[in-house]
């Protein structure tokens, strides 16, 4: 897959997986695993960019005696989502387009 | 690897790195780690599962915006302690006439290269000018009469024009030869070497 389109939908799993419920990094990588292929060191720079656009927040808690953080999703996020959402029916339309032709000929 | 040599090795490959950065990454991995070997697996295998810190390293200076690691690299490591300040103070009589020697000196070799340069392009003048006096002033000598002198003159001013145009190439040659030089000189001397820090 392109890497820049591959980058671009790591961004909106990793906001789905926190969409519901905050979570942290090990769950969200056991989340989006099954989806997309994704690793500690690659969550971690998508992280911090989503936090640095303000597209999720970061809040320390205790957890069986150490410190875990948690992600929550922001407004911005969720509306980060939405526009995934609207982006891929534009591209579904253009797949539609794209592959006409070959049904036709079927 | 065990988790701390993991961590360990991590932050001496983060070094040159932005603290507050390292800081955050190592939080992050140590997390990672932990909450693998909560999972039920082996620390050795949640170490290794994490990738290699070569990964990790080339990922995160991927991200990190390039002035952030040079102004990371240009921070100075230490300031002046406070002897250093006093020995600053007591000294300045030794050292500020020394500075302004130091200063004068380079002030002048500036100058005496500049000089040059004036001083060529000065003779191309004259001999431009020659060339032009020569061949003017033959005309009037050839209306009046004087027509060996006329020649003469004439033939003055056109060697003239001729010296004039050569030594066009030498100045050109000269000046960009000094140009070099005074480069060469002011890079050595404000410049250093990045294999000298």
């Amino acid at each position: 897959m392109d890497i820049q389109l591959k980058r671009g939908l790591l961004d909106v799993c990793v906001l789905a997986a926190i969409k519901d419920e905050d979570s942290y990094g090990y769950q969200i990588i056991k989340d989006v695993k099954p989806y997309v292929e994704i690793s500690e060191s690659t969550l971690y720079p998508i992280l911090r960019r989503l936090e640095s656009a303000e597209l999720l927040t970061v809040r320390t808690a205790e957890h069986n005696g150490r410190l875990r953080k948690y992600y929550h999703i922001t407004a911005a996020g969720l509306g980060r989502i939405e526009d995934f959402k609207n982006e891929w029916k534009e591209i579904m339309s253009i797949y539609k387009f794209v592959t006409k032709g070959e049904e036709d000929n079927d | 690897m065990t988790k701390n040599e993991f961590l360990t090795e991590l932050r001496a490959a983060l070094a040159g790195l932005p603290e507050e950065d390292v800081e955050k990454s190592l939080e992050y991995y140590s997390e990672m780690i932990d909450d693998r070997v909560e999972d039920g697996i082996p620390e050795e295998e949640a170490v290794a599962a994490i990738g290699t810190v070569e990964e990790i390293r080339a990922q995160i200076v991927k991200d990190t915006p390039i002035t952030k690691i040079i102004k990371e690299k240009i921070k100075p490591k230490r300031s002046f302690g406070g002897w250093e300040i006093a020995v600053i103070i007591i000294g300045f009589p030794l050292w500020f006439p020394l500075l302004i020697a130091a200063a004068a000196v380079i002030f002048s070799v500036y100058v005496s290269l500049w000089s040059v340069i004036i001083s060529l392009f000065a003779v191309e003048i004259s001999f431009a000018a020659g060339a032009f006096a020569g061949i003017v002033a033959s005309i009037p000598m050839f209306i009046f009469g004087n027509g060996v002198g006329a020649l003469f003159l004439l033939g003055c001013g056109v060697f003239c024009a001729g010296l004039a145009v050569l030594w066009v190439f030498v100045c050109k040659f000269c000046t960009k030869g000094i140009l070099w030089l005074t480069r060469v000189f002011f890079k050595s001397l404000f410049i250093r070497k990045e294999k000298e820090q």
